[in-house]
């Protein structure tokens, strides 16, 4: 598999017109609110109008009585079906997710009652006839309250969803900073997002058979989807169908399903209806998982002439009630500076649980680096007095100082951020732009330029079971057409035209004659869909890989039916050429009938049929570089922001398709756009939102986003198969930071910009006029926390400090060594969410020795006894080289402990004896 | 709940129809009538993607009832192409200018610009851009929609 076998060219790096295109432009796609089915009824949710109570009361008997109504459930009708809620890791939630809610409701609009009729409209009527009495509780809502607050979920130690990194203060990196000649530091605020596919979510569920389903499903990828509905409720995959034909775009929600989706497949079950739910934008806006809301302190000591020394994160995000995966987003940390010279880094990240809508993906989902640290980097330059372009060349990883490893364990080879910056620079006259800045000054316009470098990991294949492979089978019908089942998935990426490109090229065959299907769980095998910018690149390489060996194939069929040798053989346009002494061609269709109609006639030993099955590991990461540029005027009387001009300069690789690449990179862009400038998921004091239609919620428009330039001048071929990079995402990541600094250099003469998105008109003309422009405090202050809250345990002012768990240092009585023996099951709170194993430990004397026990491996380690306390140190390799100290307290049967993963921080451990 | 019968032109045939007054054109279109490249994605006429032509102007089927449309004649995005298959110019410049991705809020953008472009006056640039600040496409950045709205009115870079 090397070098093409055939003489087409031209396929991949085509400016090629989209197959989807014509049926989406005709009305001829099929969403899922266009799937009907017979006795099909419709869905409505009752939600919480409150964020945070007991429910006292619940009465349906109004709801049941409208005519239309077919049932009305909540939570204890669904109870028969055990459901595990599983995070996009397919691990169980730390805190469990019911289907509808229990006794507590947790944010406005969880749901706690399903209306199932024979319309929308009359399911809506009932769902509001609906009337539940609650015990309304003050909610947590921010990230401070959930700092100092009530316990968001009962039989918690404290508010924090997840941690990474380390909470004791590192004496030498404090050192590091406050001795260096200049400490430059940011408190920066991200607001919350709504990911906005302009397609909401939607459901339709139908049993079939004994014990089978269908799904169609709006979601990001069939094959994904059905492996978490199987494993959530114990299925056989091959029992779920989940097809996905046209999505109305995701942008991370769709990723997995949730409560809403899994609660219409389970009274699908019980009813033995065919249901369809169809979420409305209000729902999507206060009911759908978001994304975002972030802080960050970021620290960065340098030396006189810019060289970073050392630098420190504090982050906290906010997870809300039900995360989709409790998160810390290590990614952040990983990515904050790892293109970059510094030899320091320490952080300490949590995630917190609040009574709001649950945490999801968000195209970038750790893009907060980017815009940290490149916010960062602009005002050290202009404090250290040394230019910002400057001041990046000095710093970054340049190709020439690779392979080289970043100090938290990141192999890189081929990243560019330092020659697409150059690149960049090609097309951007600096120089010319501060005269033209300066001379606007002087007649009281505000110019600025922002410029943001970035690397991107696109296409991972290591550490998340969901992501590691991508499948392709490709098959040459006995008609001469190519059919192909690739585990990609596009919600609007276009996979259905960019990998027919990949294939037709790689086989030889024409284009039109090939037919990609991704949209069906039962067609093909497993496969993340789009997830982590990777369908280009693993997609890609399965679908060469895959195309290749059908090539050898055909090339050894053809040979022996032609007498001719299969270097001779080539395939251009779909038909079979001999050269050599005598040339002839045969028709790719005369060759499917003997190879699926007389194999006899096929070479000794070769099956018959021409159909082949790939799956492709791409390496574990691939690398997408870029720097933008941007240039704004900012009103200086209204606090406007006009974008007149954004330059792109990408390192993507190999192009499938430059038409879908730039499409990638503007809609990541004017996304960008929306958060730096409008989008804002709000809510008041009492956990309402505040921006619940589209009147609130401002997405950029047309007259918003600019024409953007794209240059490619310094993309290399990556690794992976054919050389693509993943694209996905990268807009949604360098699109902050660039419009920022472009902002903030506008408005430099008035001083620093704040930096707690989105940089609203408002905002903007507090900096130009020097004064405040806050509308008054809303008047709802919030009432204490009422003490006879009766199953959950508000804190008491004296402890409202949120402490990290403390059991594993507590004092507890000595116990013999003899009760440590044996079998034990472990859990160990990763940042990939909760992984559980087993496990056996033995004494002697004070030595303790043992094995975990994984899927089919295993790890063996020896350690010291202290009392009850144990103490051993584990190496592992994977997902990267990194020793764990484990530091556990035995209390009888049970067990506590933490486990030190070098740089990643402090992970819990609990156990209990088998 | 009251019901009304309505008569109406959609894509050239005739409709007949009973409907209750609270219908609004977006369902009726999409469950009654199966036109389902009537997409609906606000419900409160911000995005656009169910935008219809109603006599001739484009209108937001989700505010609009169906008995609003009695007697009436209707184009949706399914109306637009001929008969062999040959895609309406504004079809055929959102394909050739990769107009869309995900395709939900296209055939709104589809029938605005259908709209502003059919008749004997043709707008201009500014007037299809203005109208189509009233469209919300999430996946695009509008760099295709914008291409395209430029070559229908003829000022095509």
């Amino acid at each position: 598999m090397n070098a093409p076998h055939t003489q087409t060219e031209g396929y991949i790096g085509r400016r090629m017109a989209r197959t989807e295109d014509t049926r989406l432009l005709t009305g001829k796609g099929v969403y899922v609110d266009d799937v009907g089915l017979p006795g099909m009824l419709q869905v409505a949710f009752h939600r919480s109008p409150i964020a945070r109570g007991r429910i006292k009361t619940i009465d349906l008997s109004a709801a049941r009585e409208i005519p239309g109504v077919y049932a009305v459930l909540i939570a204890s009708d669904l109870a028969r079906y055990k459901v595990d809620m599983l995070s996009f890791f397919l691990a169980l939630p730390t805190v469990p997710v019911p289907v509808l809610a229990v006794d507590r409701v947790t944010y406005v609009g969880d749901p706690i009652a399903m209306v199932v009729a024979q319309d929308r409209y009359i399911a809506e009527d009932a769902a509001g006839l609906i009337v539940i009495e609650y015990e309304e509780q003050d909610p947590v809502v921010t990230l401070a309250d959930a700092k100092h607050g009530s316990l968001v979920h009962p039989r918690t130690d404290s508010n924090v969803a997840a941690a990474t990194g380390s909470d004791e203060v590192d004496e030498d990196l404090e050192a590091l900073l406050a001795h260096a000649p200049h400490l430059v530091s940011i408190d920066l605020t991200h607001q919350r997002i709504a990911q906005s596919p302009m397609e909401p979510r939607g459901v339709v569920a139908a049993p079939q058979g004994s014990g089978e389903l269908t799904v169609y499903l709006s979601c990001q990828g069939p094959q994904l989807a059905a492996r978490w509905f199987a494993q959530a409720f114990g299925m056989p995959a091959t029992s779920i169908r989940v097809i996905s034909k046209d999505v109305g775009g995701s942008f991370g929600l769709k990723g997995q399903p949730w409560r809403e989706e899994v609660a219409v497949v389970l009274a699908a079950q019980l009813l033995k209806r065919p249901l369809k739910w169809i979420e409305d934008r209000l729902e999507n806006l206060t009911s759908a998982n978001q994304a975002r809301e972030q802080e960050i302190r970021l620290r960065v000591a340098f030396d006189n002439d810019g060289t970073l020394l050392a630098s420190h994160a504090d982050y906290g995000i906010n997870n809300g009630a039900y995360p989709q995966g409790a998160d810390s987003n290590i990614a952040v940390m990983m990515f904050l500076w790892a293109a970059h010279k510094l030899p320091v880094f320490g952080f300490h990240a949590r995630g917190w649980y609040t009574n709001t809508v649950g945490l999801a993906a968000y195209r970038g989902p750790w893009a907060l680096e980017s815009l940290a640290r490149e916010v960062l980097l602009d005002r050290a330059a202009r404090k250290l007095g040394i230019d910002a372009i400057e001041l990046r060349r000095r710093s970054l990883i340049t190709r020439a100082d690779q392979p080289c490893t970043t100090p938290m364990g990141l192999q890189l080879e081929d990243i560019s951020p330092a020659e697409c910056l150059d690149e960049l620079l090609r097309h951007v006259d600096v120089a010319a732009f501060r005269v033209e800045q300066a001379e606007a000054r002087k007649q009281g316009r505000y110019l600025g330029l922002g410029v943001a470098t970035y690397i991107e990991p696109t296409a991972g294949s290591t550490g998340i079971a969901v992501l590691i492979s991508e499948s392709a089978h490709i098959r040459i019908e006995p008609t001469g057409k190519v059919s192909a089942v690739v585990s990609t998935h596009s919600q609007g990426h276009g996979t259905q035209t960019t990998m027919a490109q990949v294939i037709a090229e790689r086989l030889g065959v024409l284009f039109e004659d090939v037919t990609v299907h991704e949209d069906d769980s039962s067609r093909g095998g497993y496969g993340s869909g789009a997830y982590g910018s990777r369908q280009a690149v693993a997609g890609g390489g399965a679908c060469i890989r895959a195309a290749d060996l059908l090539v050898d194939k055909i090339k050894l069929m053809a040979a022996h039916l032609l007498n001719a040798k299969p270097e001779e053989i080539f395939l251009r346009d779909s038909v079979i050429h001999v050269f050599g002494e005598k040339e002839q061609t045969v028709s790719l269709r005369d060759l499917a009938d003997i190879a699926y109609g007389e194999p006899d006639r096929l070479p000794e030993g070769m099956d018959a049929g021409l159909e082949v099955q790939y799956r492709y590991r791409p390496p574990p990461i691939t690398m997408t570089s870029a720097a933008h540029a941007c240039i704004v005027e900012v009103d200086g009387d209204t606090g406007f922001v006009k974008i007149r001009r954004w330059v792109t300069s990408e390192d993507c690789g190999v192009m499938i398709n430059p038409a879908v690449v730039e499409g990638q990179i503007a809609g990541g862009l004017a996304q960008a756009i929306g958060c730096v400038l409008m989008e804002e998921i709000s809510y008041d004091p009492r956990g309402n939102p505040t921006a619940v239609t589209y009147k609130d919620y401002l997405l950029p428009s047309i007259s918003d986003v600019p024409d953007f330039e794209y240059h490619h001048g310094a993309s290399a071929p990556s690794k992976a198969e054919g050389g693509f990079r993943g694209v996905g995402e990268g807009g949604c990541i360098i699109g902050p930071p660039t419009l920022v600094n472009a902002i903030a250099d506008a408005l430099s003469p008035f001083g620093d910009i704040p930096l707690q998105l989105p940089l609203t008109p408002h905002k903007l003309l507090e900096v130009i006029e020097g004064r405040s422009m806050a509308r008054p405090a809303p008047t709802q202050p919030k009432a204490s926390t009422p003490a006879d809250a009766p199953s959950e345990k508000p804190m008491s002012v004296a402890e409202a400090v949120v402490h990290e768990p403390s059991s594993a240092l507590t004092p507890v009585p000595v116990v013999e060594t003899a009760g440590i023996d044996g079998l034990w099951k472990f859990i160990l709170s990763t940042p990939m969410g909760p992984q559980a194993f087993t496990g056996k430990l033995a004494t002697s004397g004070n030595v303790v020795s043992g094995s975990f026990y994984f899927n089919m491996d295993e790890a063996s380690f020896t350690g010291t006894i202290n009392g009850n306390n144990l103490k051993w140190d584990l190496k592992v390799t994977k997902p990267m080289s990194i020793t764990l100290k484990y530091d556990v307290q035995i209390q009888g049967d049970k067990l506590v402990g933490k486990v030190k993963m070098g740089i990643f921080g402090t992970a819990k451990l609990s156990g209990e004896r088998v | 709940m009251s019901t009304h019968p309505i008569q109406l032109t959609i894509n050239g045939r005739r409709h007949d129809a009973t409907v209750e007054g609270r219908l609004v054109l977006s369902d009726f279109l999409r469950g009654d009538a199966g036109y389902t490249g009537v997409h609906v994605g606000c419900e409160h006429g911000v995005c656009g993607a169910c935008t219809v032509i109603v006599d001739g102007l484009a209108v937001r089927s989700c505010l609009m009832l169906a008995v609003q449309a009695d007697g009436a004649a209707i184009t949706t995005v399914e109306g637009l192409a001929a008969d062999d298959g040959t895609l309406h110019p504004v079809q055929q410049t959102m394909r050739d200018e990769h107009g869309l991705q995900c395709g939900f809020c296209t055939p709104g953008i589809v029938m605005t610009l259908a709209a502003l472009t059919g008749g004997p006056n043709k707008a201009n640039s500014e007037t299809l851009l203005n109208a189509l600040s009233g469209h919300i496409c999430r996946c695009t950045g509008y760099q295709g929609i914008r291409r395209a709205a430029l070559k229908l009115a003829g000022d095509a870079a």
